[in-house]
């Protein structure tokens, strides 16, 4: 019983990072671009959040955990937001082809983490590492309620990371169906030309969804650095963020762009990722499990190939670039 | 005389080295239908292009209600409340008709979807449409696409509705219904242009005629003062003789027989219902049919582009044994000479590569001839320059993304191409569809050449007067049955329009 517990906390907090890419990117590509650099702005994401709380801490003698909180996460969201910038003036101003310019965006990003997490230990002579408090403002459950037995573990528990998350997820899902706004990006996402039609300002669109889904995208970056769950919270690691955002980006199809699905199947995907630890069979090598999201992928790829309704397809235009007088 | 709704001084604009609107002058006033008149390629969609947004123009002025305006984006044209229904709608196929109406518009509040549906129905009433606001759009007929598209217009408030060529999709009812209505709103005051080359609907339906030529506004009419001749001499800029040549069948030999012939497509439904007909060389045969009876199915059946059921049995030129090419890949049938030229709704569909020039495209018929790996640049580039030169091709060379020409060049270049190929079949499908007379003069003169040659000609056409004057024999499909095959020399156009609805079944739509 306590294994499996541990296990399903273990679960929701290896997902939570997931979620945080998956959502950005369904917002990106509900604009009618795919990003691919969600790795890359995880990465961004994930130094300028260290690097954010750990001036933060240098600075003042008592550091307040959720100023250090707060911190983290613009800064995060800021970093992030610039890579998507980036590849929002290419492809959206420039109409750059779009995954040319994401995997850009990912080499980039990789790069710049690693190089500013780097130039962050050396300078702080050796590695770069954050106090216990700040710690804790990434780590830490809702107090008292979490030490109500059994429950206070499952549902109260986990950093305010995990609850933004699906809090983001169930706002996004409103936003897209129920406002007008909403409704004009999916336009956007659909036929530009339509939308360009109906006086919608196509080019503004994809900018702020664009830019707004790389910050989000970030947070999880910001996560995967910050939360000890992994078993090494608030310092640099080399390549800490080793493929999470590419499974982002697979379950966004997973998920077929749907928020709310993105919830329980970046739940499946992390679960997946953390099954070997919990529940080890001798026999079967723990790297197997890193496929099983790329098989979900394929197979929701073939569901969406034989489906006769156009539900729960990806955004029509996803991957064109728009020109309005082009005939 | 009151202010027109809105006034065009000396609007130009240009496409590279192409002028597509040279100096216009128009007015569009209110409580009365317009229609703009001219042939393909003669400016009528890219002049209401720039009132609607999507073009800028590159000179000229603009005044709405006698004020000088700057249409710098659709939002803007909304605001000067002009609504432009355009040839390929412009709808969000996987949102319902309701959440289409609001779109982009820049009121407060919350997305009510149950009001917007309110809303749509007190339009429907006043004007006389139905419409189901929950329906999604992927759901629905091309006529009532149409229907939302007006209607979503007049949710917007639209004083001056242009319509860009609204027939062309919708059979006889339709149309009728979608005159009803603009009658209607002429009554209530609002301002319609009708952009159109049917100089039927011109007679019946508006108060004043503009007809533009190569760009040039060349007149405007009273309607009650004008007729068909005079509005035909505009538009071309000379009297054109309306005879088809039609020349005798020499010894017709039999190349096609085509036995119980039957197609389910992707939907289940039954498209093509037992098909029986013969096609031989030296003749060409009509199959006319209101759209989306199994025109399309038949012809990709025989292309090997469909899957179909029955025999089609072919009789090689060479007189060797006759074979079923039923089930054969479309590699094979080309090989056997069978040429298939569909001009598909969307023309660049089929056919054409619209990124690839005009050269690059001509060699997608012969990419495999030649025995080195290389492929022969030079032959095709020549063909290039030929179609371009005997069609008449308005072009700024053959280095040109086909893309970027008007649809009716770029349909010129498909049927040049498949008739340069010399085939033994040759099936074409609306060749003429949205072409200037003078073009299809050539496209007829070209399929006559071919019967002259010995090929078997199918020509799968929608405008009757041409299908009675040119075909030898007509076939009429309805709702994918044959309801009878006509002599093209006896019969008249009531006989085949009779034909083509006897068997009442499916009706619009594709």
């Amino acid at each position: 019983m306590d294994t499996f517990l541990n296990f399903v906390v273990a679960s929701v907090l290896a997902a939570t990072p997931l979620l945080f890419g998956t959502l950005g990117e369904i917002l990106t590509e509900k604009s009618g671009h795919l990003n691919l650099g969600v790795e890359g702005m995880m990465f961004m994401g994930g130094v300028a959040g260290l690097a954010g709380t750990y001036y933060y801490e240098q600075a003042i003698s008592e550091p307040n955990k959720f100023v250090a909180a707060f911190i983290g996460v613009f800064c995060a969201f800021l970093c992030a937001m610039f890579g998507a910038l980036i590849y929002s003036f290419l492809t959206i101003t420039l109409r750059a082809n779009q995954n040319v310019t994401g995997l850009a965006l990912t080499t980039f990003g990789t790069g710049f983490g690693n190089f500013f997490g780097e130039i962050l230990g050396t300078a702080a002579g050796g590695y770069v590492s954050v106090g216990t408090v700040i710690k804790a403002a990434f780590d830490e459950g809702i107090p008292v309620l979490k030490d109500i037995p059994i429950i206070g573990k499952l549902l109260f528990g986990y950093n305010f990371m995990v609850y933004a998350a699906v809090a983001l997820a169930i706002l996004l899902s409103w936003f897209l169906s129920k406002t007008k706004t909403g409704l004009n990006l999916r336009a956007v996402g659909e036929s530009p030309a339509t939308a360009d039609a109906a006086g919608i300002p196509v080019t503004l669109y994809k900018y702020v969804a664009t830019c707004i889904g790389g910050g989000i995208c970030g947070l999880g970056g910001l996560y995967i650095v910050m939360n000890s769950a992994n078993g090494t919270g608030g310092v640099w690691v080399h390549n800490s963020i080793s493929g999470y955002g590419w499974l982002a980006v697979a379950i966004v199809i997973f998920a077929t762009w749907n928020p709310i699905k993105a919830i329980v199947c970046s739940l499946v995907i992390g679960s997946l990722s953390i099954l070997p630890y919990y529940y080890p069979i001798s026999f079967i090598p723990s790297a197997i499990y890193e496929i099983f999201p790329y098989l979900a992928t394929v197979a929701v790829l073939i569901m969406i190939i034989f489906r006769k309704k156009k539900n729960n397809l990806p955004p029509a235009s996803l991957g064109l670039a728009y020109f309005r007088e082009e005939r | 005389m009151e202010t027109a709704a809105i006034q065009l001084k000396n609007l130009t604009k240009t496409f590279g080295s192409v002028v597509a609107n040279d100096k216009v002058n128009l007015e569009i006033r209110h409580g009365e239908i317009l229609a703009l008149l001219g042939e393909n390629g003669s400016g009528k969609t890219t002049l209401m292009n720039m009132l609607s947004g999507i073009y800028y123009p590159d000179g000229g002025e603009i005044f709405v209600n006698g004020k000088e305006v700057i249409i710098d984006s659709p939002s803007d044209a909304f605001d000067l409340g002009i609504g432009m229904i355009h040839q390929h709608f412009k709808l969000v196929e996987v949102l319902t008709a309701a959440e289409n109406m609001v779109l982009g518009i820049k009121e407060k509040g919350r997305l009510n979807i149950k009001a917007i549906g309110e809303k749509m129905r007190a339009i429907c009433e006043q004007y006389g449409f139905n419409i189901d606001p929950d329906k999604k759009i992927y759901d629905m007929s091309v006529s009532e696409k149409q229907t939302v598209e007006i209607v979503k217009m007049l949710y917007r408030g639209a004083e001056i509705l242009i319509l860009d060529e609204p027939t062309a999709v919708l059979t006889p009812q339709e149309t009728e219904k979608l005159f009803a209505v603009l009658r209607n709103m002429r009554k209530d005051g609002k301002a319609v242009v009708i952009i159109t080359h049917k100089l039927n609907e011109v007679m019946e339906l508006s108060d004043r005629v503009s007809v533009l030529r190569k760009g040039v506004h060349v007149g405007d009419l009273i309607t009650a003062e004008t007729n068909p001749q005079e509005l035909t001499n505009l538009m071309v800029g000379r009297s054109i003789t309306l005879n088809i040549e039609r020349t005798q069948c020499e010894n017709p030999v039999k190349r096609l027989e085509i036995r119980n012939l039957s197609c389910v497509n992707d939907d289940g439904v039954t498209v093509l219902d037992n098909i029986n007909f013969d096609a031989f060389g030296g003749e060409v045969l009509g199959i006319a049919g209101i759209s989306g009876c199994g025109q399309k199915e038949l012809l990709e059946g025989i292309a090997g582009l469909q899957k179909v059921s029955g025999s089609i049995i072919f009789y090689p030129v060479d007189g060797s044994e006759p074979q079923n090419i039923n089930g054969k890949s479309p590699m094979d049938i080309i090989k056997h000479g069978i040429s298939l030229s569909f001009v598909p709704e969307d023309r660049l569909g089929m056919g054409l590569i619209g990124n690839m020039d005009l050269a690059d495209n001509m060699m997608l018929r012969s990419y495999n001839k030649g025995k080195l790996p290389f492929v022969d640049k030079k032959t095709p580039a020549e063909l290039a320059e030929k179609v371009v030169d005997e069609l008449e091709v308005v072009t700024p060379g053959i280095n040109v993304p086909v893309r970027n020409l008007s649809g009716g060049n770029v349909q010129k270049i498909l049927v040049g191409r498949e008739i340069a190929s010399q085939p033994t079949v040759l099936m074409s499908a609306y060749a003429v569809r949205g072409l200037d007379i003078n073009t299809s003069y050539t496209i007829y003169n070209l399929m006559n050449e071919q019967k002259k040659r010995g090929a078997a000609v199918i020509y799968v056409g929608e405008d009757l007067d041409v299908l009675v004057e040119l075909c030898d024999r007509i076939l009429v499909l309805c709702g994918g049955k044959v309801s009878g095959i006509v002599d093209g020399r006896t019969t008249s156009k009531e006989e085949v329009g009779l034909l083509m609805t006897s068997h009442g079944g499916k009706k619009g739509g594709y």
